[in-house]
């Protein structure tokens, strides 16, 4: 059951893959959400899911805590299958959704309180434990508080204690920061890396954030429900081998124009600037003045990121996927479901 | 900050029937300290029974002196404002889910790896014993309309009371398992209530009625409830054996007149059957 699991980036160490997905497949009516993804995730190590809203990664993740059923393929976490085993993936994992799952009437002692009594976990060791999380995301203090005096990142904190207390060996975090202040985002991050530092258990996380792809050991590119690039973030930028070049000119069209003529480059225009990329550009750019025939207002040359990566692998930065893909009305996309 | 390199490392035990029965118990203890905080709740919840039986049972009161025989008729109401007093809260227990799926905190329940149907039974105790809790403000006003307290019908009253909140509750919570929107649900659960009072007895005696009316009473489980519990107060009423005949004639299936121990256990096994389809409804979501 396990057998494919264990090349998963040099971090397994013997134990069965935290993991493993074989041609997972998500249909719902004519919509193919998930079409056929692979993957597996070894214990200890963090994990993302990088893409656009929309590209199947909640999806994906609704599969793997028994939320959605599969309709092709097979999927196990801690070593349990999704489907037949739906019970005992749900002891091993703890949650972290992107909409609120908190009883803001209750305080957050006994919203963990509630948790603990429906997870089973031993009243000899519950306050202990309760203790121990709280203190981690630094609200022991307001454990007498109810809920609803809590600001946005204070409720997430609390949240991701809670979706520890009952020690899970795979902790799944869709978009932990969404809607956060930078500030509140950044101490997310010191306790995902402490966890994650701890290797005691498996995180899994979703986030259309490229900088924040970069505190995973490794990260799925995931574009139309595919898996389209899966390596460490320092490999995936390897593999892009070139720099960003960014131009505010005159005339972007003229100058996508002599970049293709002159260059042979393929330029386009993304967030307002004519990108393209280039091996070794600040070399490139004394001859880009010299020949282009462009006026250039302004030039930036940026190593690879994973923007840039994302870009090479899907032909268009994140950003131009979201804005080109929102709804209607965006205040309302992750409430309906 | 301390750091979790978890020494305190909880292990789950597997899953059994105590595990069932904390996440009942904790499902319960949600319920009760969700109606305490909301207090108020509890005040409004008092305003209609009252309502019924102080304004119109004293405003109906010349009109039926007649044909009553002289008997209070806010004494023939209590039973059937006692069996009103405790829809509301039960309702609104129910309605609870709704709020808690708009809210996400459903969720947190759903992917609980517990079985879906120890949800569904705290939850409808828990709305039991909360609504029995508000008519028991009711039932303390009995003295006011000339019903002594005694121990002998009280205890059946509270008993009958929790048995028909719980049937209540599961009624609620079986439709919540298929009304996502909190309108839907308000609207729906005002359109059961008040045909279920009218077609209950408790306004008046359900003797007779057209047949088709006569039907509708005796299919509904509100009609048994209200019935038991006036039989269970009458019997501890000074009441002429005329008034009696007239006012408390009991339900009746043909000839035979249906014992308030039957009629107990009618309205405990609809309960029990909604109690079982909204379980297998929460058991299907995703």
């Amino acid at each position: 059951m396990n057998g494919a699991g264990t090349d998963a980036g040099g971090l397994d160490n013997g134990r069965p893959s935290a993991v493993v997905v074989r041609g997972l497949v998500k249909r719902y009516g004519e919509v193919e959400a998930v079409r056929g993804i692979d993957l597996d995730v070894a214990p200890g190590e963090t994990f993302g899911f990088l893409g656009p809203n929309g590209a199947g990664k909640s999806t994906t993740i609704n599969m793997l805590c028994t939320l959605a059923r599969p309709t092709a393929g097979s999927a196990t976490v801690a070593g349990h299958d999704v489907v037949t085993g739906r019970d005992e993936v749900r002891r091993n994992i703890g949650l972290v959704f992107q909409d609120p799952t908190l009883d803001t009437y209750l305080t957050a002692e006994q919203n963990l309180r509630f948790h603990a009594e429906l997870y089973g976990v031993p009243r000899a060791q519950l306050d202990e434990r309760m203790r121990q999380v709280l203190d981690m995301v630094g609200l022991w203090d307001r454990r007498a508080n109810r809920v609803q005096t809590f600001s946005g990142g204070m409720r997430r904190r609390l949240e991701i204690a809670r979706g520890l207390l009952h020690s899970p060996r795979v902790l799944f975090l869709d978009e932990p920061t969404v809607g956060l202040d930078p500030q509140t985002r950044s101490s997310i991050w010191g306790y995902i890396g402490e966890l994650r530092r701890a290797k005691h258990i498996t995180i899994f996380l979703t986030t259309h954030y490229m900088d924040e792809a970069e505190y995973c050991d490794r990260i799925a590119i995931m574009d139309h429900g595919k898996i389209i690039a899966l390596d460490t973030p320092a490999a995936l930028k390897a593999s892009v081998g070139k720099d960003r070049v960014q131009l505010h000119t005159a005339d972007d069209e003229a100058a996508i124009t002599a970049l293709r003529e002159r260059f042979e480059l393929t330029a386009a225009v993304h967030e307002g600037m004519v990108t393209f990329a280039v091996a070794e550009g600040e070399q490139f750019v004394p001859r880009l003045f010299a020949e282009l025939g462009v006026p250039i207002l302004s030039v930036s040359v940026a190593r690879p990121s994973l923007d840039d990566v994302f870009m090479s692998y899907t032909g268009s930065t994140i950003r131009d996927r979201e804005s080109g893909q929102r709804p209607m009305m965006p205040w309302l996309a992750g409430r309906v479901r | 900050m301390s750091t979790i390199t978890d020494p305190v490392r909880v292990s789950i035990p597997e899953r059994s029937w105590r595990h069932d029965a904390r996440a009942v118990k904790v499902v319960l203890q949600r319920e009760l300290i969700r109606f305490w905080q909301d207090r108020i709740r509890i005040v409004i919840a008092l305003v209609q029974p009252a309502l019924f039986l102080f304004v119109l049972g004293s405003g109906l009161a010349s009109l039926t002196s007649a044909g009553s025989g002289g008997f209070d008729l806010r004494t023939f109401l209590f039973p059937g404002v006692l069996a009103m007093s405790v829809m509301m809260p039960a309702m609104f227990s129910a309605a609870s889910i709704v709020f808690d799926r708009e809210y996400g905190f459903l969720r947190e329940m759903l992917v609980a790896p517990v079985s879906r149907s120890a949800l569904v039974i705290g939850k409808c105790l828990g709305g039991a014993i909360v609504a029995t809790g508000q008519g028991l403000l009711v039932l303390a006003m009995a003295p006011i309309v000339g019903i002594p307290y005694s121990l002998g019908w009280m205890v059946s009253a509270v008993g009958l009371m929790f048995v028909l909140s719980f049937t209540l509750t599961a009624l609620g919570v079986m439709a919540a398992g298929r009304i996502k929107s909190f309108q839907g649900f308000m609207a729906l659960v005002n359109m059961i209530m008040m045909p279920m009072l009218f077609l209950s007895g408790a306004m008046f005696p359900l003797t007779g009625l057209p047949a088709w009316l006569s039907a509708l009473t005796h299919a509904n489980p509100l009609t048994y409830a209200v019935d038991a519990v006036r039989r269970v107060i009458f019997d501890h009423v000074p009441i002429s054996e005329t008034s009696r005949a007239v006012l408390v004639p009991g339900v009746h299936w043909g000839g035979w007149l249906v014992p308030v121990v039957v009629e107990t256990a009618i309205v405990a096994a609809i309960g029990v059957a909604m109690l079982a389809v909204a379980a297998a409804e929460f058991r299907r979501t995703e």
